[in-house]
């Protein structure tokens, strides 16, 4: 009994050791943004003190860096995140109770094509649809889901045909002998039976959408929409000297709610993964 | 599970009381995510599927060159290289971080305390983009190398083993998160029973544990792997690729640590405008090769669930 709890605190040592060195990473960010300029290049590992130090002024400057305000970027970031996820939500579970329950010819092929688009690599269509995008006039953040939704759809379908498929008929089948017809019968029976599902993709649609630089940056106005990762590359990847404090004030900015929507949502987002890998 | 799907397959799932008023709304439940399916997924994937056959600046103004741009792809220096260090990144990065993603696994089911701060911890990194990312660890890589005066833009080592450690700081937290749902699904008698019979903790391991998550581990595998391949927002930010150590006579270049995606990328919007076509038959070969891995992925979790 003993030789055991000894081990399990040996394991437990070690553990805290490597999350200490895991999560340091994030700690140095917070710390070189407290520094000048000069000196994150130079000693990027010291505690910012004495001339090193500089208070807040990072941050001032990193809200208006690059002549962008970073409260524009993070609210450009959540306007696209959320639109895109509430409508990939809503469109592709409609979409796939229909493919489930008519199980016609048709909704075979559109099936097949669903599952057939999951696994293309986004580089094969990216430079036509960057044009589709511009010549449609999908380029701000308000249409953008729309494109979201059409390059995301293969995914969400796939999730959720495959949860629809274990449902039980026979409440359907009740509600439409009462006289429910198929849009009342998806929203009030269907949807809340959805929620699992509707959880696990939303969380994998959000951490995608969030985080997506380069289908944005094709196809939005950068000089007027920005995301947060296009913000970042655009200042880091232009010419010239580029204030290395401020930019991790920057990212200590946008990390923020990324940080508090984890640890709010930590137990849907591990089961969304898991699922998600589950079924993908 | 293969009996599960045969009961549910076909006209279980449906009956003709519901189908008809389903069939009715058509344009309300199907149509729309069609629709965006066609201006998001299908119309660009034939448009850049007939492209790769042109040669073109604009997509309006196109010469049909049959299979030029593909023999040109071929002969691409900078591609090729691209290809074989893609393909040595990926093989690495599989590698390892399963590995890692594994072992954490492992010792988080043990009873430890605690185990959520860690798991809490191990995850995070994954909710940062690849850009921040990037960004991030070239700010420490250069923080350490250039007190050797270096930089991971300077030498192809760095730029490789950097960009597998950012891999594994965000990766091993997904892999992990996927292990442990495998590992808590083994029952715990099977363990018990084994320990009875006089197994070694490692025996158990080898001959219990790990036959009984095989799923997961083809599932990390093939994701970690197609994640490999198709690697792109790090690979900018972390050193754009590289320096450049040969230049091309049609005005490419060929740079140190630059992945499949990258250059792809850079024959559409960098400096050769009159390399579209060639990129975009880069972006079909691109595809056919992603496409491969997943088709055997398909295969292999296949047998796997016919075997149990």
């Amino acid at each position: 009994m003993n030789s055991a709890k000894v081990r399990l605190n040996i394991i437990t040592a070690i553990l805290t050791v490597v999350t200490i060195i895991h999560i340091s990473p994030i700690v140095m960010v917070l710390m070189n943004s407290f520094k000048a300029n000069t000196f994150v290049k130079t000693a990027t590992f010291a505690i910012p003190r004495g001339n090193m130090f500089v208070g807040w002024d990072n941050y001032i400057k990193g809200f208006t860096f690059g002549n962008y305000p970073i409260v524009k970027a993070i609210g450009y970031s959540a306007t696209i995140t959320i639109l895109s996820t509430a409508l990939i939500l809503l469109c592709t579970s409609m979409a796939a109770w229909y493919i489930v329950r008519v199980n016609s010819a048709v909704c075979k092929i559109v099936y097949y094509l669903f599952v057939f688009s999951m696994v293309v690599p986004f580089q094969m269509v990216m430079y036509p649809l960057a044009k589709t995008a511009d010549s449609l006039h999908l380029s701000t953040p308000f249409t953008i889901p729309i494109i979201y939704l059409g390059f995301g759809a293969g995914m969400a379908t796939f999730m959720f045909t495959g949860f629809i498929k274990t449902l039980p008929l026979e409440i359907e089948e009740a509600a439409a002998i009462d006289g429910c017809g198929a849009l009342r019968t998806f929203f009030l029976i269907i949807l809340p039976m959805l929620k699992p599902t509707l959880i696990s993709v939303g969380i994998l649609e959000i951490m995608w959408i969030w985080n997506d630089y380069l289908l944005p940056y094709l196809v939005l106005d950068i000089n007027e929409y920005r995301t947060i990762p296009i913000h970042i590359q655009y200042l880091q990847g232009s010419y010239g000297t580029v204030d290395l404090g401020a930019t991790m004030a920057l990212i200590v900015l946008s990390i923020i709610p990324v940080i508090i929507f984890y640890l709010t949502c930590q137990k849907y987002i591990i089961k969304g993964v898991a699922a998600g890998a589950v079924k993908g | 599970m293969k009996k599960k799907k045969k009961v549910n397959d076909g006209t279980s799932v449906n009956s003709p009381l519901l189908r008809r008023s389903i069939q009715r709304m058509f344009f309300v439940f199907l149509v729309p995510t069609f629709a965006a399916f066609v201006i998001g997924f299908i119309y660009p994937f034939f448009k850049g599927f007939y492209l790769s056959f042109c040669s073109f600046v604009t997509t309006s103004n196109t010469t049909f060159v049959g299979i030029e741009n593909y023999k040109k792809a071929f002969t691409d220096a900078s591609f090729m290289h691209a290809f074989w260090y893609t393909a040595l990144f990926a093989v690495v990065s599989v590698i390892l971080i399963n590995l890692l993603a594994f072992l954490v696994a492992y010792l988080l089911t043990m009873k430890i305390k605690g185990a959520n701060i860690f798991r809490t911890a191990f995850f995070m990194p994954n909710l940062i983009g690849g850009i921040v990312l990037g960004y991030i660890w070239s700010m420490i890589f250069d923080g350490i190398l250039s007190r050797y005066n270096t930089s991971i833009l300077m030498e192809t080592k760095y730029g490789f083993w950097g960009l597998i450690i950012l891999m594994l700081w965000q990766q091993v937290g997904y892999m992990m998160i996927i292990y442990i749902a495998g590992l808590q699904s083994v029952p715990e008698e099977l363990n018990e029973a084994a320990r009875i019979d006089g197994a070694t903790r490692w025996q158990s391991l080898i001959h219990v544990t790990i036959p009984n998550v095989m799923s997961s581990i083809t599932i990390c595998m093939f994701l970690t792997l197609t994640n490999g391949f198709k690697l792109f927002d790090q690979n900018l930010a972390l050193n754009g690729g590289g320096q450049p150590f040969k230049f091309l006579e049609e005005g490419g270049v060929v740079k140190t640590t630059e992945m499949l995606a990258l250059n792809i990328y850079s024959s559409f919007y960098g400096q050769n405008t009159s390399a579209k076509g060639v990129g975009q038959a880069k972006a079909v070969i691109f595809f056919v090769l992603v496409a491969l891995i997943s088709i055997i992925q398909l295969r292999a979790t296949r047998s796997k669930e016919v075997q149990q």
